[in-house]
């Protein structure tokens, strides 16, 4: 296998030559942004978002945002913002002047590097001319569209609620409003797909020359219309087709000069997205707005996943400090756990180097015994300073990765 | 205190057959003399057992004190000792029967004589008991008192006429029952004077009194400060407390005399030294000879118990040996297994004993365990002369050095129904029964026997019986012998290595069958790995079964969840976790309910 993409971490995501103030003494960290608001709930979606909201709801909800940034003021001059990533629920569905709100507010507070990533999620149908434009305005400068699939029936299952046409309309915009870093989020083990349809959703995908896409399996959640029903269930592919379905994936796209950087990602060179590579290589990262987790100082947290508290909270006038969380404080032996369980999604896999500056103990000392099962079977390999998974490791990686807790 | 006058006594225990009420009674017998309010008065309360409850079964032989005051105006002391009616449990009917005078026997008014109402009767006759039957459940839409006193004395011919027509459940005519026992329940007889002479008939371990000792006085009489000594085992000590049984309860008193029955605590360091059926005596004043006790009760199934977590080990050797002085007829001895550890190979008097003791190490001993296939004692006549009593199928030896092997056998005796006479006769067929004779104890009840191997009854001959009688039949048996047969060892192989807790010894002609069966389960029941893992029966080399566990060709976790780390760690401790409960053989982990699974192959008929 030609590895396309070295050394990825250190130098994608130092920043360029913007201007800053005070750069050298402070620390990296990247924004993530909850927007939990759709036009309504697709089938297999267990993440945080309410599509019933009112318009009151969502202004409230920008408010309290605004305000929880705000209050972060003091810790905000620690750091230079390397990354943002606006996600949902569907960001989209917000208003340009709502976006420009939060977009103010987070540069007023924080210190973002001139070039840094600045992604927005859409979906196909809440684009417009004016949006886009404005978008481009605030300096957002990458767009994650979720596709799932071409298929129609595939999208109907889903509930979804555009067809690829739609979503064609919506790509057609984006390029014309000048954005050159786009991910298009697919989709394979979906009910009723077959290898085929798979195939044509990929090459329909790979027409449009994305920067960027993301393949992920459907993972059928507790509390979601797919749980427990047999009729989806029963339609699931097999392992087997699945299997297929990502290996061509990993080929098909690698044939047109992408590159697989991570289990379910691929770009072509120098556009990975660096916000996703921070949660993978155990970098620092704050999470604004409901049920947003946090990587900070060592400790874990996330914020409260109750809307009509959030939103109180935030709200009150007499609010004078943020929102007490229950904190975990990351111990040596979670760490390192984290650091392999994570860092192992990267193609370029975790340095030996980096785990002994981090942990003061060679990588052998600790994980001796499982890399050695494991390069044992070549399901993974050792070169040099790097520890990877080999492209069979990738499709069993649970497997793998449960074995690196402690 | 003042002696208690030994006329005024009685010592008596209540018999049955499983379900017909017996337990009820005694809860009547004591609700009905005023021990317990109303409000105290649990439903059963001689079953102490949570699992006894949960059942519905009596495992535990349990003793109780009552007064009554009788219609001669006279106050008796009735102590009542409860019987478990299981086939399982004979050996604990039999030490409760050695401490009284008589037995009630309570029949149900519906179903008549059972096989257990005959064997209880005669265990009861055995131990020169006066039986007294009772008719119960007369409420039953269905029961026909006359017909049940009928065949009480046809078939076992005592006096049935004035036996009592109660309802347990309704409380109907109860004092007839008191009455009764009574007028013809003897009062004991024995000595003040003589030495001290008492029957150990049951102990249990107690974490405050240390040992407490359930015994019965023949002669003599005891009390705090008398020295006393075991008659089998020589151990002495002096005596810290002596009391009665409340329901539930223990009540101190003064002292214990000849014909009553107490509690005795001393202080016995090692619970090894009180054996069931033992005598005590007067150290000082020790009585001539002992009493006779009881038959030693031998195990006849013998399995495997290992903890899952091998840190466990010595909590597992606590936990038996504290069960082991409530019941005797547990043993048990350290064996090791290449694929569970340590652990201990057991034996039980059944079945549902091995069931119940689990059970019990389970709950109320807090263990997680994993049981091997039950067996029986084979002989292994080897080429040298030799014999073997073999009880753990690894230990068998090399084929070329057995000269021939013996299975013990039992005498069955199924008591069914005619209609089902045909089903339960292909039972004991597919099970190597051979057909010894029938016989029609009425016109519509019939009595089969059989020889059976031991080995074929002992894993869910009980379930199939009842389900291919629709729960008409009922089942006895006795030890018959060894006899010889062509015996084989099964070997399972997981991924080439061979399992020895997975082993066991089978007649040659059912082997293929429950190899076949025994693939089958277990590759539903190991997940897959990285890799295929073959599962093979075997017969020495040659494989007589064969399945494949597919390998695992993918296994991603193919989505994003954003910064949450938690739910992607959840997901691989999960994973993580269900490696913990399984056993490594070689290079694949066995989940230890794959070892239970395949004892129950035939529940599914």
């Amino acid at each position: 296998m030609v590895k396309c993409c070295p050394n990825i971490s250190d130098e994608t995501i130092k920043p360029g030559l913007g201007i800053r103030r005070d750069t050298d003494v402070k620390k990296e960290i990247s924004l993530y942004i909850h927007i939990p608001f759709c036009v309504n709930k697709c089938n297999y979606c267990d993440f945080l978002s309410f599509p019933a909201c009112t318009g009151t709801c969502k202004a409230a909800y920008i408010n309290a945002l605004q305000r929880e940034m705000e209050l972060y003021a003091k810790e905000a001059d620690q750091y230079r913002v390397v990354s943002v990533y606006i996600g949902g629920g569907t960001p989209s569905i917000l208003s340009l002047e709502q976006i420009e709100m939060l977009m103010y507010t987070l540069r007023e507070v924080w210190d973002v590097d001139a070039d840094a990533e600045i992604t927005i999620e859409m979906n196909p149908g809440t684009a417009d001319q004016m949006k886009l434009l404005g978008y481009r305005q605030l300096g957002i400068n990458r767009i994650s569209m979720g596709l799932q699939t071409t298929n129609k029936e595939e999208l109907a299952c889903l509930g979804r609620i555009y067809n690829y046409d739609h979503f064609y309309i919506a790509w057609k915009m984006l390029r014309e409003a000048g954005f050159d870093n786009i991910n298009i989020d697919i989709m394979m083990g979906l009910p009723g797909q077959t290898f085929q349809s798979y195939q044509k959703t990929l090459s329909k995908v790979l027409s449009l020359r994305p920067e960027h896409v993301s393949a992920y399996s459907l993972i059928i959640e507790e509390n979601t219309p797919f749980y427990n029903n047999p009729a989806v269930l029963s339609q699931l592919p097999d392992e087997e087709t699945e299997r297929m379905m990502y290996t061509f994936t990993k080929n098909f796209l690698e044939g047109y000069g992408y590159c697989q950087y991570e289990i379910s990602n691929y770009a072509v060179e120098g556009r990975e997205c660096r916000h996703n590579i921070v949660y993978w290589e155990d970098r620092s990262y704050l999470g604004l707005g409901l049920g947003a987790s946090s990587y900070m100082s060592g400790n874990r947290f996330t914020n409260t996943a109750d809307l009509e508290y959030y939103i109180q909270y935030y709200n009150d006038e007499k609010c004078v400090s943020l929102m007490p969380l229950e904190k975990t404080v990351i111990d040596t032996k979670t760490h390192m756990e984290e650091f392999m369980f994570l860092g192992l999604r990267m193609m370029q896999g975790v340095s030996r180097q980096r785990f002994k500056s981090l942990f003061g103990k060679d990588i052998y000392d600790v994980y001796g015994t499982v890399l050695n099962k494991y390069e044992g079977m070549e399901l993974l390999t050792v070169s040099g300073d790097s520890v990877s998974l080999t492209a069979q490791g990738v499709s069993l990686s649970n497997i793998i990765m449960a074995d690196f807790l402690l | 205190m003042a002696i208690i006058d030994q006329k005024k006594i009685r010592n008596f225990c209540i018999v049955a057959h499983i379900d017909h009420g017996k337990s009820t009674l005694a809860d009547r017998i004591i609700e009905k003399t005023g021990l317990l309010t109303n409000r105290e008065m649990q439903e059963q309360v001689l079953d102490n057992m949570e699992l006894e409850r949960e059942r519905g079964i009596t495992i535990k032989a349990q003793a109780v004190r009552i007064i009554y005051k009788a219609q001669d105006g006279e106050e008796y002391i009735l102590n009542l000792i409860d019987t478990p009616g299981h086939v399982d449990f004979n050996y604990e009917v039999s030490r409760s029967l050695a401490a009284c005078e008589g037995a009630v026997l309570v029949v149900d008014a519906a179903q008549g004589i059972e096989a257990q109402t005959l064997a209880n009767v005669y265990l009861a006759l055995d131990h020169n008991l006066d039986v007294m039957p009772v008719i119960n459940k007369i409420d039953l839409p269905s029961a026909d008192p006359e017909r049940v006193v009928n065949e009480i004395e046809d078939v076992i011919g005592i006096e049935a006429q004035d036996a009592p027509r109660i309802s347990a459940k309704n409380g109907l005519n109860i004092e007839d029952v008191l009455e009764q026992i009574v007028k013809k329940i003897p009062a004991p007889s024995g000595d003040y004077e003589e030495p001290l002479k008492a029957l150990i008939f049951d102990s249990i371990y107690d974490s405050y009194k240390g040992v407490i000792v359930f015994c019965r006085l023949f002669d003599g009489h005891v009390s705090k400060g008398t020295k006393i000594r075991m008659f089998a085992t020589g151990a002495e000590a002096e005596v810290v407390e002596v009391g009665i049984f409340g329901a539930g309860q223990f009540i101190p008193c003064e002292e214990l005399s000849a014909g009553m029955v107490g509690y005795v605590t001393a202080s016995l360091k090692n619970v090894k030294e009180t054996t069931v059926g033992d005598t005590i005596t007067d150290a000082e004043r020790p009585c001539a000879e002992p009493l006779a006790g009881y038959k030693k009760v031998n195990p006849m199934v013998y399995c495997g118990l290992y903890p899952s977590d091998g840190a466990k080990y010595p909590d597992l050797r606590d936990a038996l040996e504290k069960l082991q002085l409530n019941d005797a007829s547990l043993s048990f001895e350290p064996e090791t297994s290449v694929a569970l550890g340590f652990g201990f190979r057991c034996g039980f008097l059944g079945l549902l004993h091995l069931e119940i003791i689990q059970e019990r190490l389970e709950r109320e001993y807090n263990l997680d365990l994993v049981t091997t296939a039950p067996g029986v004692i084979y002989k292994v006549h080897k080429t040298d002369g030799e014999v073997i009593d073999l009880t753990n199928p690894s230990n068998l030896p090399d084929p070329s050095v057995i000269e021939y092997m013996e299975e013990p056998y039992v005498a069955a005796e199924i008591m069914v129904t005619t209609d089902y006479v045909g089903p339960i006769m292909q039972l004991c067929q597919e099970r190597r029964g051979v057909y010894k004779s029938m016989e029609y104890m009425e016109a519509t009840r019939a009595t089969l026997k059989y020889d059976l191997p031991l080995n074929e009854i002992i894993y869910d001959f009980f379930d199939a019986l009842k389900s291919r009688s629709r729960g008409y039949a009922s089942f006895d048996y006795e030890m018959k012998g060894y006899q010889r047969s062509e015996l084989v060892k099964l070997d399972i192989l997981i991924n080439r290595e061979e399992v020895d807790a997975l082993s066991f010894i089978i007649h040659k002609d059912t082997a293929y069958e429950r190899g076949r069966k025994m693939c089958e389960r277990l590759k539903e029941e190991i997940p897959r790995h990285l890799f295929e893992i073959p599962i093979q029966a075997a017969i020495g080399s040659k494989v007589i079964a064969r399945e494949t566990v597919k390998a695992v060709r993918k296994d991603v976790l193919a989505k994003c969840y954003g910064g949450d780390i938690t739910r992607k760690r959840k997901l691989l401790e999960k994973q993580k976790e269900g490696k913990k409960r399984m056993r490594q053989i070689g290079n694949v982990e066995i989940p230890q309910k794959a070892f239970m699974s395949v004892l129950k192959l035939d529940s599914g008929e």
